[in-house]
């Protein structure tokens, strides 16, 4: 249908709309009117995606000037397919009401391992050897070396690519990754770096989050993107933690041990080069005195990581004398490693502040702040320089000098942890020097500062004002919406009590009391029996979820659900528990029915949906606060009490609701599916934890379900279901949740469509 | 003795029933005991009737063999002889064993199968009330021919639909203590079924040993106590029998994981687009080297892999059976020249999986139905129909394309020839022939029945019909007489036919024309009974004939 948002035409490729859709692009168009930022809140499954890109495309069409691209990020492989194709069905829709053909631009960008059609190449499984064999077939040198060395291997794809793929440009149209692959095939193009060239005119881009976030890479991929264009983040409620984990480090004992093995390789190297071409050291050496910055040209293809800080904090000028000589600098690195090992030699626990340790390192082995903050650009150019094949190997030193860079660069927002053992085992040394990054909103501060208009936006953000001031921006809009149901197919109910009284918590104090065990077992075991299909369960953690099965598996209650429904557990190894979750579905599909225990703030509980029969009850075990006692999260909580006036308790209860939401919200997509989401833990009925829950869930949640027993759950879990299962029409749904184009105009719809919105 | 044509399988002298010496026979299709002394049987089952046989335990002074029956009635044997009692017993138990199994299975499928039948088809059980509930044929008669017809019709869908496997098998074998520092456990033929069916590994042992290394007892025994039952135990003694199977399991669970997975979407491995390098990020690294684990810990992910693998184990089993099949279909569709086409149909899985995963159904205008995609072997057999081999001509798509394009373009170049045409009269005569009430549609001026005989007396001559049919399919069956059995038969069905027409059709006939007098609604029926006893006298006459 063809819609009319606030005198924009939008171009909508269904016959019918849910109301918050066309609520959300009402936002969404005023927030790019106003060229700022946004905060928007969804209940997942109500069309997110296909809202923001029919907005946002119609938008581009509208006013071609002033927003030039779109960035879409997403987290995971499949959501960037997803979108993808979402997007190639709104523009067959415009092709077939507009008739005219598609200009648009539109590709998914994904790491070597998704793009590669060398045979060889692609073939291998982990994205890091990918990685290194396509840096072996294409590095600069190495194709340098061909004009001489006919027999060098390379990757014609590349070449192919190199030679004619920049002239002309990739045809307009929407290419997926698997596009893409057949593009290049087709033309004997490498996908990859076809792609890599493409964003820069594309006008819709889809990636990850990474590429925009992690300074590493975001330097080499996204740095020449247009400054008019829309970002948006999906599934963005967990974006502080990916801006962190972009900036910190971590170095072991191995690390440090193999950095040593790296710097004698280079040592060696550096000798034999001198012996055998010494103008290549000393053109290096000339090059660093100018201070120039290498030619782009050979570039494109070295996949060293990139400087680790941020654009506008790296230096401008020559590379400090102390280490503009190869020996130099290795004697340099050779010193700073001998200061990091003696770091780790320690018997208790150091905390300290960047400019501490850069004191002491100035005392101890009178490293300077100056050549420390050169370190990861020297490195490169060095690496670059030998000629250096195997660039995975050098990892390590790599990572050191990042640290190093971060370090000297950064005095507020880290923190330096020195911890001589795991603390579960505290005879055994494991010494790890954490740098941590406490302030997510340093690598996000230039997405926000070079880009018009960012949206945030997921179906949990809640509660909404956090996440302007953890990532220190402001924005124009900020909403949540509900969800309109013609029938309630959420089923929210806070599991206090078992049978017998016993409050049910996963509280530390009471997580091992075998009441609580037993309760938790009975619920379940109650429960696989009156569900149909399938059944999703969450715990705390891993460690927590393996005590309870043991001590289920002792008192036979599994032996009992297994009855009822197939059992499938998930497992720290990716591949075994992509089985196990494979054979989940197959169980429910195939009507057998099945249990799948899971963790929240896993792998599962974050990629993987269970829609209709796939998830008829999710149920969590208790709240899943993070690890309090981690001295990182410490040093973050005053961190975040201290520059945002975040109390700890607030921030760490907003984390758990969200990870809680994010566990039971994976149950529903659309209206026409439906679910019962069951809160096992009595702390879910105060009022500080439950209003932490997305709105739309919390409406929800009656005064009369707030306490109830294992009985009671089953009860109302029942007469819940018997309803569920009566056949849902599109006719209940019209005129209530799902609109028409017609009652679309009716002035009474548009009042009742004004209301959904919750402005914050 | 009475059924001394059977054949006797085994015969165990000194068992006592009811404080009684005598001797036990094992049978083909039942178990007998007779006092000593005499040549009749005082006790006599039929397998088919047994549920289960128990025994008493080892130990135990007296020896015992309880068979108890569906009835729920029971009868105890004491093997009395004192060398082999036990031996005795075991024999007997042994055959047992195997016997009862395929009775069961027999009996129970026999009469789920007739109940199906009849409950599927409100016709049939018309013609069962009206035939054999008043008497007309017994039952046996009335199932003769209809099950082993059904039997075929139905084998292929019946036969596959194998039962699962319930996930708690193992569950049910519940240990019970017996008071002197022992377990006992009652394993039944069914879960030994489960166990092999889910662990074909302990099969494979089963195979391997009994009877000749360990006795079938002495296996279970230590399936029990190893470590392979209990996996939450850590395994301590290499000696132990199922720590290859474990070995296997482990194997097997590797290279299902190894496979990997179809869907990308639940693919965890690939669901992250570019993880970040070693050593960056927040969370801890975990600690790579097992040896800091604990015991319990590792007991405890034992615990969890072998949920996982029981699990797929069990899902698998159920599915195990249809796979040859499946198997099969595309050896024979890769054979065929264009299978081909039909792959490209089919899109491949990824693509589905994420049409699926954006598709709104309560936004979307309704498509109709949703439907299945044709698999298509050979279009052209499709659109055409099976072509018989024989004719040598054979058209394609392309020839009939042409020919029907040939058609249409003569149908739009047709010109009426008007000197040939046939004159008015006999035109319009033609069409009074055709036009009801004309010569040629005489029987249109009839009225239908259903206009003239109230409902109820319809489907009363209904099932008339149906029952004369089936009472004649039966007598007609019988010819070409041949064998005495047939000879027997058709005499038997005549004498049906005839009490059928006495007591149902003439009661009916009197009831009609009392109402009805201008029509003769049974008169077709008489004729086909007629027709039939006419077969019979002649082919009786004949036979009178050659026997003089």
């Amino acid at each position: 249908m063809k819609l009319n948002i606030e005198g924009l035409l939008v171009y909508f490729p269904y016959d019918y709309i849910y109301p918050e859709q066309y609520s959300y692009m009402q936002e969404l168009k005023r927030t790019l009117d106003a060229k700022g930022h946004g905060v928007l809140e969804m209940p997942s499954g109500t069309g997110k995606t296909i809202s923001l890109l029919s907005l946002i495309v119609a938008y581009q069409r509208a006013y071609p000037l002033e927003v030039t691209k779109l960035i879409y990020c997403s987290r995971t492989v499949p959501e960037i397919e997803k979108v993808v194709e979402e997007l190639r069905k709104l523009m067959e829709f415009y092709a077939k009401e507009t008739g005219e053909t598609n200009k648009l631009l539109a590709l998914a960008l994904s790491s070597r391992k998704n793009l590669c059609v060398h045979p060889e190449v692609s073939s291998l499984r982990f994205g890091k050897e990918v990685d290194g064999k396509c840096h072996s077939l294409t590095a600069s040198y190495i194709r340098a070396q061909r004009h001489s060395n006919p027999s060098q291997p390379i990757c014609h794809f590349f070449e192919e690519f190199d030679a004619l793929g920049r002239q002309v440009p990739i045809p307009p149209g929407i290419y997926n990754l698997d596009d893409l692959k057949a593009f290049g095939r087709r033309k004997g193009w490498c996908p990859y770096y076809l792609a890599r060239y493409s964003i820069l005119h594309a006008n819709i881009v889809v990636y990850s989050y990474h590429y925009l976030l992690d300074p590493k890479i975001a330097d080499l991929v996204s740095k020449e993107l247009a400054k008019k264009s829309v970002v948006v983040f999906d599934e963005a409620h967990n974006i502080d933690n990916v801006c962190i984990d972009s900036m910190s480090v971590n170095l072991t004992r191995r690390t440090l041990d193999r950095s040593q093995a790296n710097v004698e390789t280079l040592q060696n190297t550096i000798q034999r080069i001198k012996e055998i071409d010494a103008a290549k050291l000393k053109e290096e050496y000339r090059r660093l005195v100018e201070g120039l910055k290498e030619a782009n040209v050979a570039r494109e293809t070295d996949i060293y990581l990139s400087n680790p800080v941020l654009p506008d904090e790296i230096l401008q000028e020559a590379v400090p004398g102390s280490i503009r000589t190869a020996e130099h600098f290795v004697g340099f690195m050779k010193r700073l490693l001998e200061y990091l090992k003696s770091r780790l030699r320690i018997q208790h626990v150091v905390q300290e502040s960047s400019p501490q340790f850069l004191k002491d390192i100035y005392e101890k082995v009178c490293i300077d702040r100056k050549p420390l903050r050169f370190c990861a650009e020297r490195l490169r150019s060095l690496l670059r320089t030998l000629e250096i094949t195997d660039i995975a190997d050098f990892s390590p030193i790599t990572l050191i000098s990042h640290f190093a860079t971060l370090v000297s660069t950064y005095s507020k927002g880290f923190t330096i942890i020195i911890e001589p053992f795991e603390d579960k085992t505290p005879t055994i040394a494991n010494p790890v020097l954490h740098f941590s990054c406490m302030d997510p909103s340093i690598a996000i501060k230039p997405v926000f500062e070079r880009f018009q208009s960012v949206i945030i936006t997921s179906g949990t953000l809640s509660p909404l004002d956090i996440y302007p001031r953890i990532l220190d921006f402001r924005p124009v809009t900020m909403s949540s919406f509900t969800m309109t149901l013609a029938r309630t197919c959420l089923c929210p109910l806070i599991v206090g009590r078992g049978n017998d009284q016993v409050a049910i918590s996963s509280k530390f104090e009471t997580r091992e009391d075998f009441a609580v065990i037993r309760n938790y077992g009975n619920l379940l075991l109650e429960l696989s029996g009156i569900v149909p299909d399938g059944i999703v369960a969450f715990f705390t953690s891993y460690i927590y979820m393996e005590n309870i099965v043991a001590s289920w598996y002792e008192q036979g209650i599994l032996e009992n659900i297994q009855r009822n429904k197939l059992i499938f557990i998930e497992t720290p190894d990716a591949a075994e528990t992509s089985m196990a979750l494979e054979k989940y579905q197959e169980a429910c599909e195939n009507g057998r029915g099945a249990i799948l225990l899971s963790v929240a703030r896993g792998k599962v509980s974050e990629g993987i949906d269970f829609v209709h029969h796939y998830g008829r009850a999710v149920i969590m075990f208790g709240v899943p606060y993070v690890y309090t006692q981690s001295r990182i999260l410490k040093a973050r909580l005053e961190y975040l009490r201290d520059q945002f006036q975040i109390r700890e308790n607030d921030f760490l209860t907003f984390d758990a609701m969200r990870h809680a939401a994010q566990c039971v919200g994976r149950a529903i997509r659309g209206k026409t599916d439906y679910g019962l989401m069951i809160f096992a833990d009595k702390r879910y009925a105060r009022a500080d934890k439950r209003g932490k829950l997305p709105r739309w869930i919390q409406e929800h949640i009656s005064d009369g379900s707030l306490n109830l027993t294992i009985d009671e759950t089953v009860q109302l879990s029942k007469h819940f279901l018997r309803q569920m299962a009566q056949p849902f029409r599109r006719e209940d749904q019209l005129g209530l949740s799902l609109l028409t184009l017609d009652q679309l105009q009716s002035e009474e719809t548009l009042q009742r469509i004004a209301q959904i919105a919750q402005q914050v | 003795m009475a059924a001394s044509s059977e054949e006797v399988l085994l015969v165990v002298k000194k068992v006592r029933q009811k404080k009684q010496d005598g001797t036990l026979y094992l049978m083909a299709e039942r178990i007998a005991w007779g006092p000593e002394g005499k040549d009749r049987f005082t006790v006599s089952h039929l397998y088919a009737d047994i549920r289960c046989q128990k025994i008493s335990p080892d130990g135990k002074a007296k020896i015992q063999l309880q068979l108890v029956l569906h009835t729920g009635e029971s009868t105890t044997f004491h093997f009395a002889n004192e060398n082999s009692a036990l031996r005795d017993r075991d024999a007997a138990k042994d055959l047992l064993q195997q016997l009862l199994p395929k009775f069961k299975k027999k009996a129970n499928k026999e009469l789920e199968e007739k109940n199906r039948m009849l409950q599927e088809d409100p016709v049939l059980f018309q013609l069962y009330k009206d035939l054999v509930v008043s008497q007309v044929i017994s039952a046996e008669e009335f199932w003769a021919n209809r099950l082993s017809m059904n039997s075929v019709n139905h084998s292929t869908s019946n036969n596959k639909q194998e039962v699962g496997i319930s996930a708690a098998f193992l569950a049910d074998i519940r240990p019970q203590t017996d008071g002197c520092n022992g377990l006992r456990y009652n394993l039944t033929s069914d879960i030994i079924e489960s166990i092999f069916r889910t662990y074909p590994a302990v099969k494979q042992k089963y195979a391997e040993n009994v009877p000749h290394n360990l006795t079938e007892k002495e296996f279970w025994t230590r399936f029990f106590q190893s470590h392979y039952f209990h996996r939450d135990r850590i395994s301590t003694g290499l000696q132990d029998l199922f720590s290859e199977c474990a070995k296997q399991d482990e194997k097997g669970l590797k290279s299902m994981v190894g496979q990997g997975v179809k869907n990308p979407l639940v693919d965890l491995q690939s669901l992250e687009d570019k993880a970040l390098d070693e050593g960056y990020g927040t969370a801890a690294t975990p600690s790579t080297s097992n040896s800091n684990r604990t015991v319990k810990e590792n007991s405890n992910s034992a615990i969890i892999k072998r949920f996982n693998h029981h699990s797929a184990m069990v899902l698998a089993a159920g599915l195990r059976k249809q796979d040859p099949l499946n198997d099969q279909a595309s050896e024979t569709s890769s054979t065929d020249g264009n299978s081909r086409d039909s792959d490209l149909f089919q899109p491949p899985i990824k693509k589905v999986k994420l049409q699926e995963a954006i598709e709104y159904e309560d936004l979307q205008q309704e498509d109709g139905l949703k439907t299945v995609s044709l698999n298509l072997k050979k279009s052209d057999r499709y659109s055409h129909g099976p072509v018989p081999i024989q004719t040598q001509h054979y058209t394609t798509s392309q020839d009939i394309i042409n020919s029907v394009i040939l058609v249409q373009h003569e149908m739009a170049n047709y010109k009426p020839c008007l000197t040939q045409v046939m004159s008015s009269t006999m035109a319009s005569s033609a069409i009074v022939a055709l036009s009801p009430g004309g010569v040629l549609m005489q029987a249109g001026t009839q009225q239908a029945i259903n206009q003239m005989v109230p409902s109820e007396v319809q489907s009363e001559l209904k099932h008339l019909y149906t029952a004369a049919g089936e009472l004649l399919r039966h007598f007609w069956s019988c010819f070409p007489v041949n064998t005495p059995f047939l000879e027997e038969k058709v005499v038997k069905m005549r004498s049906n036919l005839e009490r059928f027409q006495l007591t149902k059709l003439h009661p009916f006939q009197e009831k009609v024309q009392r109402q009805y007098f201008s029509t003769n609604l049974t008169g077709h029926l008489e004729e086909m009974l007629q027709t039939a006893y006419n077969k019979f006298h002649a082919w009786q006459t004949r036979r009178m004939m050659r026997k003089t």
